[in-house]
């Protein structure tokens, strides 16, 4: 049965880092997360097989269960992931604002076409 | 503007009245503001979403500036809560080459009729833009501004929702720019005072302003 389950949570942590390593837009920022990354999934991998590891760990650090470790971990870890995705929805954001700028802009009417108060149905002179 | 099409129209023809080029950003308005605006005689520019106001000003001035003889700028909300005559005192001002910009301002001759609580925002928001840019300002939020064309081709706003007025008067105080302010009457119909900001949008003013 622990076998099973051993397997079962191997495999997702190297779904889940499978996953993770696709994508991106910086080089360095890539490399730097995929290198993260590796060492996260052998060290999930290897607290399935040796539980009390984590344990160790965490009493080493004066934290009292391993599994304490963990929550501080995924807490920090939520936090970096909540300051990059706000990080990138401004991003995101503002050059959405430039295109739909540039879009508003290319349809209206030239001001030296728009001057003057006839009729605002006058075709543009063109290109 | 962003869905005022109850009022636009009005506020463009008086606007008209006394300014002879009128442009109206309609920032993604899901009812027929922009066809009331051009109706009434003002050049629209269409955000194709909604954007905020920030990038609604921020539109209005890169249009604007397209025209080669453009020698000054105002900014006046579609709501009609600004009086078109102090547009024009404060459009003078900027043409007399008194100061590059001069802000409306309710607080300047004690006669802006707003709530305590709203009023105490508005100051803590002066007063913060007073130590950050030295400008000795009494209202740091006020929609009716006259700057001249100098300045509208150097402004770049980035803040896309509320924080857009400070982020404003941070560039005058950048590009050092002469700032002053004029005494302005806010008119508040009822129909302005149904959309009017929230006071709960004061915290969100003041936290644009400490946590930029």
């Amino acid at each position: 049965m622990l076998i099973v389950v051993q397997i079962v949570l191997v495999l997702a942590v190297a779904l889940g880092a499978l996953a993770l390593m696709r994508g991106g837009q910086n080089a360095r920022h890539q490399a730097v997360r995929r290198i993260v990354l590796l060492l996260f999934a052998l060290l999930a991998a290897l607290s399935v097989f040796f539980p009390g590891m984590l344990t160790a760990a965490a009493n080493a650090l004066g934290i009292g269960r391993g599994t304490d470790l963990v929550l501080y971990g995924l807490i920090v870890c939520f936090l970096i992931f909540m300051a990059s995705s706000f990080q990138r929805t401004r991003l995101l954001e503002a050059r959405i604002t430039k295109l739909a700028r540039r879009i508003a802009l290319d349809e209206a009417p030239r001001p030296e076409d728009a001057a003057g108060p006839e009729d605002p149905a006058r075709p543009g002179t063109g290109p | 503007m962003y869905n005022e099409a109850t009022v636009v129209g009005s506020v463009i023809a008086e606007l008209l009245q006394t300014f002879p080029n009128v442009v109206c950003v309609d920032d993604g308005s899901s009812d027929d503001s922009a066809a009331m605006a051009r109706k009434a005689g003002a050049v629209v520019v269409v955000h194709p979403v909604n954007l905020g106001q920030g990038a609604a000003l921020q539109t209005g001035f890169e249009y604007a500036v397209q025209d080669p003889e453009l020698d000054a700028v105002i900014t006046f909300d579609a709501d009609g809560q600004h009086r078109v005559q102090d547009a024009a005192a404060m459009l003078n001002r900027v043409r007399d080459g008194e100061a590059d910009v001069v802000l409306g301002s309710r607080f300047l001759d004690g006669r802006g009729d707003v709530s305590a609580l709203k009023r105490l925002v508005l100051r803590t928001a002066a007063v913060q833009s007073r130590l950050s840019t030295g400008y000795r300002l009494t209202d740091a939020h006020n929609g009716l501004r006259a700057m001249s064309a100098e300045m509208a081709r150097k402004i770049h706003l980035t803040q896309n929702r509320m924080a857009h007025a400070s982020e404003l008067i941070h560039q005058f105080s950048a590009l050092e720019a002469r700032v002053v302010e004029q005494p302005v009457h806010i008119v508040y119909t009822e129909y302005s005072k149904s959309k009017g900001q929230s006071l709960l949008n004061g915290v969100n003013i003041l936290a644009d302003l400490f946590f930029r």
